[in-house]
Order: C-alpha cells, then sequence, then structure tokens
C-alpha cells in the first residue's frame, strides 16, 4: 500500500555536482572558528550553526524534494527514515540510522554512521560544550518546518566529546496543518 | 509557434513572485498578471476543499477552448504554473524541469529573499533554454 520511494539517496547523490570533502570540512571550520573569535560565547556559537543551518534547511528542502523524487510521507516514521536514508546520502554522502524511538512515535535518534564535518578536529578545552556538527540540526529544523513539521533537534551524542558515536535526537513538536486559516471573523 | 504562452510562480501565502511572458499574442499588464495569479491561488485551495476525492491536492489541469493552463505545487506550497496551447504536451516534465531550476538558481542565490519577487539572471537564462528546448522537442515531432 505504501507508495513506491527511493529507499536511498544513492540516484539522487550520483547526479548532484560535488566539492573535494576535504575543501568542505576545512571551510565548515574555518567557519565555527570565526563564529568563535566573533562571538566568544561558546552557547552563542551554537545558537548561530543552529540559525545558520535552518537559513539552509528552508531553501535545501525543495532542492531536496525537486531532485529526489521522493513524494510526501504518510507519517513521522517515514520521514525520518526518509533523512536518514536519502537526505543525508544526497546532500552529506552518508547514510544515518534511525533508532529509540519513543511510545508515541514523535521523536527519534539519527545516529549517523560517519561524519564528513568533523575531519581533523580536535575540540580544545575551552570548547567544552560546543556543538560543532550544530549546523546540521538547523538544516533538519527548518527542512522540515517548510513541510509543515515543527521540530526540536538537538545532539545527544558527539564523538568530539568523547562519545561512541554521532546522534542527534528529533523530536516533532506539532504538524501544522496545511488548511488555509479560514476564520470567518479575520 | 509559440507552445508556451506564459509561466507563473506563486508563493506559498498566493504572492505571484515571477511572471514570464512566451509570445502570447499580447503581453498581460503587471496588474492582471498579479490578479491572474491570486485568482489561481484562490481556485487552487477552494478545488482542494471542494474535491470529492478525499486527500486532493488541488486543480493540475485546466483546460479552455484557446488555452491549457497546467498547474504544479511542491510540497512546499510554492506553484508553478504555465498557459499554453490546447493539448500541449510534456507539461509535467516542464514544470518539474522549472521546479529543478528554481531550486537550484533562485533559493541557491544567497542574495535571494525567500518568498520576494525573483530577479535571478541566471534562473531567467536556463528557463527560456529550458521552454526553448520543449518547443524544438514539439516542432520536432
Amino acid at each position: 500500500m505504501a507508495p513506491v520511494i527511493p529507499r536511498s539517496g544513492d540516484a539522487a547523490f550520483a547526479n548532484v555536482e560535488r566539492v573535494n570533502a576535504e575543501l568542505f570540512t576545512l571551510t565548515y571550520g574555518a567557519i565555527v572558528r570565526q563564529l568563535l573569535t566573533d562571538l566568544e560565547e561558546v552557547e552563542e556559537v551554537n545558537k548561530q550553526l543552529d540559525q545558520m543551518g535552518y537559513n539552509i534547511g528552508v531553501r535545501l528542502i525543495d532542492e531536496f524534494l525537486a531532485k529526489s523524487n521522493i513524494s510526501r510521507c504518510v507519517d513521522f516514521k517515514e520521514t525520518a527514515e526518509v533523512i536518514a536514508k536519502v537526505g543525508f546520502k544526497m546532500f552529506l554522502g552518508v547514510t544515518a540510522t534511525v533508532t529509540n524511538w519513543d511510545a508515541e512515535g514523535t521523536s527519534c535518534s539519527l545516529v549517523l554512521s560517519e561524519n564528513p564535518l568533523v575531519g581533523f578536529v580536535e575540540l580544545p578545552d575551552t570548547c567544552h560544550g560546543l556543538y560543532y556538527c550544530n549546523i546540521l540540526c538547523g538544516v533538519i529544523r527548518g527542512a522540515l518546518e517548510m513541510v509543515s513539521m515543527k521540530t526540536e533537534v538537538t545532539w545527544v551524542r558527539d564523538m568530539l566529546h568523547g562519545d561512541d558515536a554521532y546522534e542527534m535526537r528529533v523530536k516533532l513538536i506539532k504538524q501544522v496543518p496545511e488548511e488555509y486559516p479560514y476564520k470567518d471573523d479575520e | 509557434m509559440a507552445t508556451v504562452y506564459n509561466l507563473f510562480i506563486i508563493n506559498k501565502s498566493g504572492g505571484l513572485i515571477f511572471y514570464k511572458d512566451y509570445g502570447s499574442a499580447e503581453r498581460m499588464d503587471t496588474n492582471d498578471s498579479l490578479r491572474l495569479a491570486s485568482l489561481w491561488h484562490s481556485m487552487h485551495a477552494i478545488s482542494q476543499q471542494l474535491s470529492p476525492t478525499i486527500g486532493c491536492f488541488g486543480i493540475e489541469l485546466l483546460q479552455a477552448d484557446n488555452f491549457d493552463l497546467h498547474c504544479f505545487q511542491s510540497l512546499t506550497g510554492t506553484k508553478f504554473f504555465v498557459v499554453c496551447e490546447p493539448g500541449a504536451q510534456h507539461m509535467e516534465g516542464l514544470l518539474k524541469v522549472i521546479y529543478e531550476l528554481y531550486t537550484d538558481f533562485v533559493l541557491k542565490n544567497p542574495f535571494y529573499e525567500m518568498e520576494m519577487p525573483i530577479r535571478c539572471e541566471l534562473f531567467d537564462l536556463h528557463l527560456s533554454q529550458a521552454v526553448q528546448k520543449e518547443r524544438v522537442f514539439i516542432l520536432g515531432r
């Protein structure tokens, strides 16, 4: 019964233009470094990275939809799978695993097998509390907001902090109905 | 012989953000194009509500005696529609190509403000090529 949708982003990944991975990693590193210099507070940098990601996400979603041949997802579970298998593959060349669903099916974890943003990175002691890849959280939040899902995305495990994996928690806050606000008194 | 008359792009709140003429008999003035766009936006919304089929996402094709109107709405709510010769083929394909061009040359332009009128030369250029290709393809048959 489920609509036929691509379960992997391989085809989309093959068709998009790519850049040298090292250039990408180093550019991202330079951005984070500059933000640390400009904003000084680690907490502010986390916020700024999230905001930058959000701004990317609200635009990226259309490219994703246009080039991946994804159709409407039936539920949030499918959405999470599509992000993990198709989205990450298409834009970062890696895939994530969806795990740890809560009972209501509104929050889950995305565990990254590889993380192309962190090559060469070692966090110094002064950056304790920095979520180096926070931009990814913002991207997901922004992208989902454009398809009427309000979400909260946070890092729970980060190998740069000594954890054993990269794990993001995606929590669906509410699904905004796609109807027009038909209120007679407005 | 023109097959595509004009192209409209409407943002998700119903504002016309792009209008281009591809050789209709006379050019529509700005007010008319804005009016037509908001009219279509509302009709599209109403059609979703009135449709007897459950899970209808709005009008995709409107056929008249002297033109066809093909509409494509992305999941993010942006609508693309072309007005073309009656019976013109492959318009769904063209709209999909236009959507891709929009993501490439409009959304990726860092100086483009979301939901605002589109003024991107690269977009115009690629669009003309896509429409031209469509024309050649039809003539070639």
